[in-house]
């Protein structure tokens, strides 16, 4: 210290050398008030700062390598001495009850929850080979914004890649076990499967390209061919037994697509045979899925509102509304999203039939307030019709709060289907984010609003006329109808194959099929729009906010009519087609294959340390859901449904199931 | 530390005479404040004791102050490093005036190649990753997580419980009941050995800049720490790449797929393509035909066909040349080695060069070596890479057929001389060299034995030595770190350090009776001889199949076999080994004798007989079978598939900008190597052997 000083004052051309010389040794500590003076006049603010700097990063690493230094069992003491002691994780437990591997099992990952990386792409994204562009960090989203979308959009006209750009799935169980660091999607469910002794040759994730539509995945990478390679591999290689299969989401429907494809002959199908399913499969397991399709991907199309089709949305969710930065985030998601084929197969299917017409719909009586009026509701209707008031969740889009309460013959409605679209606004050039609303002109978009309430019919022909390419490339794709008559040819073509409605199940007696979902949660069901003030660059509709029912216990909130759900999907979409449409031997299931609806009461984690839950009903975090793992392991090592307990019901379906007058 | 202190004085200059004004007010505080203290002498004792509190206190932040300076320091160099490091992100990806040199992908992309066959990637020994699936309660928390490969962390912070995940069972040479650790699936498990360290990655990138990506390529990883049948039997991985490779040749409009294995790959590969055309039981029932069907050429990187010497040494004394220049270092007799130990870091055997210090420290208890010799000594691959063929290929006491070899390679003219048959001896060049080297002594007691003629060596026969029947001496005492040189006897030790010399075959009988359980098992799956009759029922059976001189080559005349590997390097060809003193009872006996040097230029180097390779597979044992042993329709081939040898020649990094080498031929860096790149994205392209070149 002393070396240090002596250097420094001659420089600093202070007064009193002396001091100096005398400062050394034992005078260190006597308390002159001259040294000390000297030591505050070289504190000036840049060392304090330096010095707050040191402190925190000393501190920040002490406490890193307490916590390295942590028994990796520490967390649990602590969450064992808040909560008391907590119960075995299901594979834990059902080892001890000597479940081991049986089934081999296969994994399908929904919507945005499987990873994808860059094989090529443009010079803006030199350096990220290989890197996850979904999924992850999303580390580039934030560092190049404009560059992720361009590689992230698919095609506008053919719904595959750009050229010059290659974005593929991440393979293998990497692919969708954690969403983002710290987020599972299925590594909760691999852990326990592991602890019975599954392993990489026994589960399969079968990762798919999200952005496609089904059959182009197959187009492009192949995808489905692959599965079926390693589906009949993993039987080959367990001794015969036929795998479980584990979708997720949308990948319900992707599977469907995979089991039609994989029985029809080989130019456009997999070339399987027709015993293909009854060969390979034991079980499907579906789990949160949306045969019937989500309301939400409705607003998701139509103006990008929905909470999760476009999870990118909630990175930021109150800076997207707001284009100070004139970034035009929305519009920007908004045409990404767009050029994904697949949120198409989520449109709802089965039209009013199922989703329920201007006056009527199947969970009319649903009252929204709390667990228990609803259940009281549902056995004495008479005494609640006072104070509930009937919702017409029919009408998936309404203008205006007032209107979506109205009678159907109390709204005066114009046609815009013959409305003629404007032209272009003039000044479309200053909108560097291009969308089809720009197409429409004024006049369309008033006639659209003009219109007023939209069934789920309707709501196709809505976005046909809003967006018209988009929807060009979905109907080559998807359908959303109900078949008349199953048998006729034109049901052979694969934009069938995803609509449970209009394809029957594969001939395979033994199988068995599960409808596994949350339910007690608040869904998105319909939705109260508003025109946004026509500035030019705008979306031009929004759902309006302000919309809210006026008691506590109204169904209406923030302009979206909620329903019972997992909180992304309905009740009647996850449960419909296994309570009444594939039930016993039905034209949908001619080989009558058993069905069984499983459903997991919503009880939210009791407190922080939890996480997300072990009791969570929410579309995502029931992957984490105890019971439900349970399930799965049981049937992965042997059970059927009748072991399980067969249907375990808790909300209204069967009931609403029964209002839905679908031949059968 | 010098440095940082000076810099410290830099900093005090500015500030200090910006703001005399401040602090000349709070001098003035300071003062005022203290002579209040010091004023009312005639106080009570209480305000006494006050005061003296007071004093403490004030005297508390002085004390502090060398704190403060630390922490000022940490804080000081935190925020240069954030500001360098927030500068170096700014930076544009390439800096203006550095060129990047061209890609080989970029180039022939340029050059309209695009993908063509699927390439299937096989990775060798110890590249591979593996991840734990079921653990013991020390390794909680770490399930899916990587024990080998990424950042090796957990070696670190849970040392033993790390080698007790990665041993395999003593006996069945599977996993030990409780332990599951399995290889990591996909592209990801060989592209990056450690953060850094490519192994796959640039040949993946160069593939993907001409159209290659996950549907046309896959990467063939498997357990490399089991025998490779094992590998079916427990995971099933030859029934996967089968199927695999099926389905990418279906998908990709029945284009045939191009192997590449490097390393021990090269021999999995071999297991394979016999193992897929045998009958279900053991084989995968692909039928006579399916690799004429299903491959279009496989090009070895690297090929250990006739094993590694380095084995020999792994195997008997868990240490190869690294370990031993390590112990070199440690002795602090020769910095210049410190180079070579960089560069061998992650070598084949790559598990004792981790911690390169700790080893011969005993001082902390650790044994670490004895450690890996008996984690490593339960993996059965090991013992594929043992030198395979015996003294024909190898040489015996007196001979070998590398003789002549000059191993100074700073002269380059000479480095060359290696002959690649056994029939090419240059006799001429053999006596112009003063000694001629004896490679066929691949174990030699003491420099002098490696270098007398076989004549003047004590007759000992090796058969009647080695009547390993009993441990007669076995000390249980030895209880800890159980190898196996425990259950033998001291007297035993000394005998097989009496013995001399080992050659390629009497190697075996000295394994067999130094790591009894361990040759015991592995012989069940691998085998290391020369077959006389091809046709003789017993080579049906799997432990030949990976032997390329006990196996035919699969019926199938379309396909290509490439040798792609590096020449110009040092690499090890036979050992000087001593007993070390052999007191302790948990000692490994043996040591390579590192005193034992030659002259300058002499192949002699601490202990080490080095030849041309590529720093782990000497030339014969990669390139021998391409250029002789399949060349034509030979009884090893007898479809008389087109061989071609390709070699590169070793040019060291001219700068560290370079990292590791675009032009480099040692065995992992050759990956990068741009001229082997470009002949890989040639063949993957459609190109044959003809048109690439033919030999080089």
């Amino acid at each position: 210290m002393s070396y240090l000083r002596r250097r420094k004052v001659p420089k600093t051309q202070n007064s009193e050398p002396h001091e100096i010389v005398t400062e050394n040794g034992d005078n260190e500590k006597k308390k002159t008030p001259k040294p000390k003076l000297k030591e505050h006049k070289r504190w000036s603010c840049v060392d304090s700062c330096c010095w707050f700097i040191g402190c925190i990063c000393s501190i920040w690493w002490f406490l890193l390598f307490m916590y390295n230094a942590m028994p990796a069992s520490f967390p649990q003491y602590v969450t064992e001495a808040i909560t008391g002691p907590l119960t075995d994780p299901p594979g834990v437990k059902l080892r001890k009850e000597g479940l081991t591997v049986n089934h081999p099992v296969v994994f399908v990952p929904g919507i945005v929850t499987g990873g994808l990386e860059l094989w090529e792409g443009r010079q803006c994204a030199e350096g990220l080979f290989r890197k996850k562009l979904w999924g992850g960090t999303f580390g580039e989203l934030y560092k190049r914004p404009l560059c992720w979308v361009e590689h992230m959009s698919l095609d506008n006209e053919t719904g595959l890649d750009r050229s010059g750009i290659r974005v593929r799935p991440v393979s293998g169980l990497v692919a969708a076990d954690y969403f983002a660091p710290g987020y599972f999607i299925w590594a909760v469910l691999m852990a326990n499967l592991a602890r019975i002794g599954y392993e990489e040759k026994t589960m399969y994730m079968a990762a798919y390209d999200w952005r496609l539509s089904f059959q182009n995945t197959e187009v492009r990478d192949q995808t489905l061919s692959r599965i079926k390679s390693n589906i009949e591999l993993m039987v080959a290689t367990n001794g015969g037994k036929k795998v479980v299969v584990i979708p997720h989401s949308m990948g319900a429907l992707y599977f469907l697509h995979f089991m039609k494809w994989v029985e029809t002959p080989a130019p456009i199908g997999g070339g399987g045979g027709s015993d293909w399913c009854a060969k390979h499969i034991k079980a499907i397991l579906n789990i949160g899925a949306p045969f019937l399709g989500v309301p939400k991907a409705v607003a998701g199309l139509f103006s990008i509102e929905a909470k999760d089709i476009a999870m990118a949305r909630a990175f930021a969710p109150g800076f997207l509304d707001k284009d100070v930065f004139g970034l035009q985030t929305l519009q920007h998601m908004m045409r990404m999203t767009r050029t994904w084929d697949s949120t198409m197969s989520m449109i709802p299917k089965g039209g009013d039939t199922v989703w329920g017409g201007l006056d009527w719909s199947p969970e009319a009586d649903f009252a929204c307030s709390t667990k228990k009026l609803k259940m009281n509701d549902t056995n004495n209707d008479k005494g609640c019709l006072g104070s509930v008031k009937r919702v017409n969740y029919g009408r998936i889009i309404s203008f205006g709060k007032d209107v979506a309460g109205r009678h159907s013959s109390e709204i005066e409605r114009l046609d815009f289907r013959g409305a003629i679209k404007g032209n272009n606004l003039p000044n479309t050039t200053k909108c560097d984010v291009w969308t089809e609303y720009h197409e429409m002109g004024v006049e369309g978009i008033k006639a659209v609003a003009d219109y007023k309430v939209y069934t789920s019919e309707l709501v196709l022909d809505l976005l046909r006329y809003v967006a018209p390419k988009l929807m060009a490339r979905g109907d080559a794709h998807f359908s959303y109808g109900i078949a008349d008559n199953l048998d006729d040819t034109k049901y052979e073509h694969y934009k069938y194959w995803s609509n449970p409605l209009e394809t029957k199940l594969p001939n395979a007696p033994d199988m068995e099929i599960y409808s596994m979902y949350g339910v007690g949660i608040p869904t998105e069901r319909a939705y109260v729009y508003k025109l946004t003030p026509t500035a030019e660059c705008y979306i031009p509709f929004q759902i309006d906010t302000s919309a809210d029912g006026g008691s506590e216990d109204s169904c209406l909130k923030g302009g979206v009519f909620s329903v019972d759900g997992d909180e992304t999907v309905p009740v009647l979409s996850a449960g419909f087609m296994c309570a009444k449409g594939w039930r016993g031997k039905t034209r949908f299931n001619p080989s009558g294959i058993r069905t069984y609806i499983r459903e997991y009461d919503h009880a939210p984690p009791a407190n922080l340390l939890e996480g997300r839950g072990t009791q969570s009903g929410a579309h995502v975090d029931i992957l984490g859901n105890f019971a439900l793992i349970e399930d799965i392991i049981r049937v992965a090592a042997g059970a059927t449904g009748e072991d399980l307990g067969g249907d375990r019901v808790y909300s209204n379906i069967l009931k609403w199931s029964e209002r839905i007058n679908l031949q059968l | 530390m010098g440095s940082i202190l000076r810099f410290r004085k830099l900093w005090y200059l500015g500030p200090v005479r910006c703001s005399p004004l401040e602090l000349q007010s709070f001098e003035n505080r300071e003062v005022d404040k203290e002579d209040e203290g010091v004023a009312p002498k005639v106080e009570s004792v209480v305000v006494d004791k006050k005061r003296e509190q007071k004093k403490r206190n004030k005297r508390q932040p002085k004390e502090w102050r060398c704190i403060d300076y630390c922490c000022w320091i940490i804080g000081y160099l935190c925020t240069t490093w954030w500001l360098l490091f927030f500068v170096y992100h700014c930076l544009p990806a390439t800096l203006p005036g550095f060129q990047v040199p061209e890609s080989p992908g970029t180039r022939l992309k340029s050059e309209g190649l695009s993908a063509l066959h699927p390439v299937v990637l096989v990775p060798g020994i110890v590249t591979g990753g593996l991840e734990l699936w079921e653990g013991r309660p020390c390794a909680e928390g770490l399930f899916r997580k990587r024990l080998w490969g990424g950042s090796f962390a957990e070696i670190f912070k849970r040392p033993f419980c790390w080698l007790e995940h990665l041993s395999l069972h003593n006996e069945t040479g599977l996993d030990p009941p409780g332990i599951r650790v399995r290889a990591v699936p996909g592209l990801v498990a060989a592209d990056y050995f450690a953060p850094g360290y490519f192994v796959w990655a640039v040949l993946i990138e160069n593939l993907a800049k001409i159209g290659y990506e996950g549907k046309n390529l896959h990467m063939a990883a498997y357990d490399w720490r089991l025998s490779f049948q094992n590998t079916e039997i427990r995971d099933q991985a030859l029934s996967r790449l089968k199927s695999k490779i099926e389905v990418m040749y279906v998908t990709n409009g029945y284009k045939k797929v191009v192997v590449v294995p490097h390393s021990m790959g090269v021999l999995y590969f071999l297991h394979f393509l016999k193992w897929v055309e045998s009958p279900p039981p053991i084989g995968g029932g692909g039928g006579p035909g399916w690799c004429a069907r299903h491959i279009q050429a496989v090009m070895n990187i690297g090929p250990a066909f006739l094993g590694v010497p380095k084995a020999v040494s792994n195997i008997f004394s868990a240490e190869g040349k690294d370990v031993a220049f390590i112990r070199y270092n440690v002795q602090g007799l020769r910095e210049k080695f410190a180079n070579c130990v960089l560069h061998t870091y992650f070598t084949v055997f790559l598990s004792r060069a981790m911690a390169p210090g700790v080893f011969d420290s005993e001082i902390l208890g650790l044994r670490t070596l004895e450690h890996l010799l008996r984690v490593s000594r339960t993996w059965d691959s090991t013992v594929s890479l043992l030198p395979k063929g015996g003294e024909t290929i190898w040489g015996n006491l007196d001979w070998s057929p590398e003789e002549g070899h000059g191993c100074d390679f700073t002269t380059k003219g000479e480095a060359h001389a290696s002959g690649n048959s056994v029939n090419n001896v240059n006799q001429s060049r053999g006596l112009e060299v003063k000694d001629l080297v004896k490679y066929g002594r691949i174990i030699s007691f003491g420099k002098a034995v490696s270098q007398l003629p076989s004549s003047q060596l004590p007759n000992i026969d090796p058969k009647q030595e080695f009547s390993c029947s009993s441990a007669t001496n076995f000390s249980s005492l030895c209880g800890e770190v159980w190898t196996e040189y425990d259950e033998m006897s001291r007297e035993r030790v000394q005998k097989i350090a009496k013995t001399n010399c080992y050659t390629a075959i009497t190697l075996f009988d000295l394994l067999r009776c130094v790591a009894p359980k361990m040759m015991q098992r592995a012989e069940a799956h691998f085998s290391h001889g020369i077959s006389e009759n091809l046709d003789d029922p017993k080579y049906a059976h799997y432990r030949y199949w990976s032997n390329p001189l006990e196996t035919k080559l699969p019926n199938a005349p379309d396909m290509e076999i490439y040798c792609l590997y590096g020449v110009g390097i040092p690499t090890e060809r036979a050992y000087v080994y001593k007993s070390s003193p052999a007191d302790k009872c948990k000692h490994i006996p043996f040591r390579i004798d590192s005193s034992a040097d030659g002259d300058e230029g002499s192949c002699l180097n601490s202990g080490v007989y080095f030849v041309d390779g590529d720093e782990s597979v000497p030339v014969i044992s990669a390139g021998f079978m391409c250029a002789k042993g399949w060349r034509g329709g030979t009884r090893f081939n007898p479809s008389g598939m087109a061989t071609y040898i390709r070699e590169y020649k070793h040019k060291a990094p001219a700068s560290l900008l370079e990292g590791r080498g675009t032009e480099s031929g040692a065995h992992v860096d050759i990956m990068g190597n741009v001229a082997l790149i470009e002949d890989v994205l040639r063949v993957a392209a459609g190109s044959t052997g003809k048109e690439i070149g033919g030999e080089k």
